[in-house]
């Protein structure tokens, strides 16, 4: 444990060039997709109108028992947010994915992802038949079929997410940090399965009130 | 001194000789032995039952709506990691970012709930003495254990071995058919770990005092299991976990004028959204 690591934010642009991608495709606003990073490959999200939030779950693609944990990844690097080497790591402490590349320079990990139940608690009961996260997490994992669930619906990375912690213990909701074009990019340490819900929520001010389309873009290693 | 204060004492290395056979069943009501001020407003006529949990152990009980469990800190520096489960529906299952973001908080305290992720308060902060838990601290796991504090096995420690409090909640949830991947992450109750500018953990040592509480009221029925390993960022140098008084008492369903309903909207449409599976 390094308790010192910096998860300040660190800007790195990527050399990787978009015309030797093997996948390389919008991503509508408020839809999910599940699809395998292989090991060695590079994934890259793009926010490409800005102030959109893409949540994103990791499973190793081999074993429906191992996924992201929050909780394993921050007390790792000794802080709550993600940028430019922080290393994702899973329930059993192992290194998933490894971001290599950050224009955005911060991502969170405490947000997770919005659910019709949640938005009767945070907003008012009557909002429960609003699309959500988790509705789009549910959906993408029941037409897979590949035995992930409910239960295996965890704390999830909001990356372009800016959720800071105040000293007196406060969780607050900030705008600002990304923008249109800015992206972050990451290297996967084991094969996974990628699933991201591009966030449909519009309650809030995580998505400016209006949910726009993303770019997902993999690379093989060179 | 008794066989009980040996207990209380050091329960883990201290065993105590079997009782005669016709001895009644070795049940004392152990929460007279913690401190008086550590369990004010709580009605001990209507106690279920009390434990003092060694630390670096772990258990797990099914707690009914309308009971609540008084947590005591019996030495300075307690941790208390735990996880809850709905007992009619164990797919439902406490939910950090859903509680912390409802509540706009990174900490615990009187007046807060723990949310699952379909929107109902399981548990709510009734009672609290020290005004910070932590939500994000995670659990200390064997290899973490192993860096920080090195190798101390049974076979030489005997109880007094080193436990990681990721093994002791496995243990536990594994008893309701619970697996791995049904492993949350926990409520750090005693803890205190703040976070800076630049979104760094600090692990604030000692926070609680012995005599420290904290309460949590059942507000549907849950499976709660715990360890009282120590917290993952521990910056003690050695494994020394503490021990943790616990007792259960009915204190009746969350009422209308509730202090957790109070405390913020989202905390009453919560508990709101749990009264709906008790009409």
């Amino acid at each position: 444990m390094n308790t010192t690591t910096a998860t300040d934010i660190r800007i790195l642009e990527s050399q990787l060039d978009p015309a030797h991608a093997v996948m390389d495709q919008r991503h509508p606003a408020g839809e999910p997709i599940l699809f395998e990073v292989k090991r060695g490959q590079t994934l890259r999200i793009v926010d490409l109108e800005g102030n959109q939030a893409a949540d994103v779950l990791f499973y190793n693609r081999h074993d429906p028992a191992e996924h992201y944990s929050a909780t394993n990844t921050m007390q790792r690097q000794g802080g709550i947010y993600l940028t430019t080497g922080s290393v994702i790591r899973s329930n059993d402490g192992n290194s998933m994915l490894t971001i290599v590349a950050d224009t955005c320079g911060r991502h969170d990990t405490l947000g997770g992802a919005c659910a019709a139940e949640s938005n009767t608690v945070r907003y008012a009961l009557q909002k429960k038949f609003m699309h959500s996260c988790r509705d789009n997490y549910l959906i993408a994992l029941q037409h897979a079929d590949v035995g992930l669930g409910k239960r295996d619906l965890v704390p999830n990375i909001n990356f372009f997410m800016n959720v800071p912690v105040t000293a007196d213990g406060a969780l607050s909701f900030e705008d600002g940090v990304s923008g249109p074009g800015k992206y972050v990019e990451m290297r996967a340490d084991m094969d996974v399965w990628v699933l991201i819900s591009n966030c449909p929520q519009l309650n809030n001010p995580c998505n400016a009130y209006n949910p726009t389309p993303i770019q997902l873009l993999v690379w093989n290693p060179a | 001194m008794t066989t009980q204060d040996t207990f209380l004492n050091d329960p883990l290395t201290v065993v105590p000789p079997n009782p005669p056979q016709a001895a009644p069943v070795d049940a004392p009501a152990l929460w007279q032995r913690f401190p008086a001020a550590a369990l004010e407003g709580v009605d001990t006529a209507r106690t279920m039952w009390s434990e003092v949990v060694p630390g670096g152990s772990h258990w797990s009980w099914r707690m009914p709506r309308g009971s609540a469990i008084r947590f005591v800190a019996l030495e300075a520096g307690a941790n208390v990691s735990l996880v809850l489960y709905s007992a009619l529906e164990k797919l439902e299952r406490y939910n950090m970012p859903d509680s912390v973001k409802a509540q706009h908080t990174a900490h615990y305290t009187r007046g807060h709930v723990l949310m699952s992720d379909m929107g109902r308060s399981m548990a709510s902060f009734t009672a609290d003495s020290l005004g910070w838990h932590d939500p994000f601290g995670a659990l200390l796991d064997n290899e973490l254990m192993q860096q920080k504090y090195g190798e101390k096995r049974y076979e030489h420690a005997r109880n007094a071995m080193h436990r990681s409090g990721k093994d002791g909640l496995l243990i536990e949830i594994g008893k309701y058919g619970l697996t791995k991947r049904d492993l949350i992450a926990p409520v750090n109750l005693f803890s205190k770990v703040s976070v800076d500018a630049q979104g760094r953990f600090g692990f604030v040592p000692d926070h609680a005092q012995a005599g420290d509480f904290v309460e949590l009221r059942f507000d549907m029925d849950v499976i709660l299991a715990m360890s009282t390993a120590p917290h993952g960022l521990d910056t003690a140098p050695a494994y020394s976990p503490k021990k943790v008084g616990l007792l259960a008492w009915r204190c009746g369903a969350a009422p209308a004028n509730d202090v957790c309903r109070a405390f913020r909207p989202e905390n009453a449409r919560a508990l709101h959204n749990t009264d709906m599976l008790y009409l």
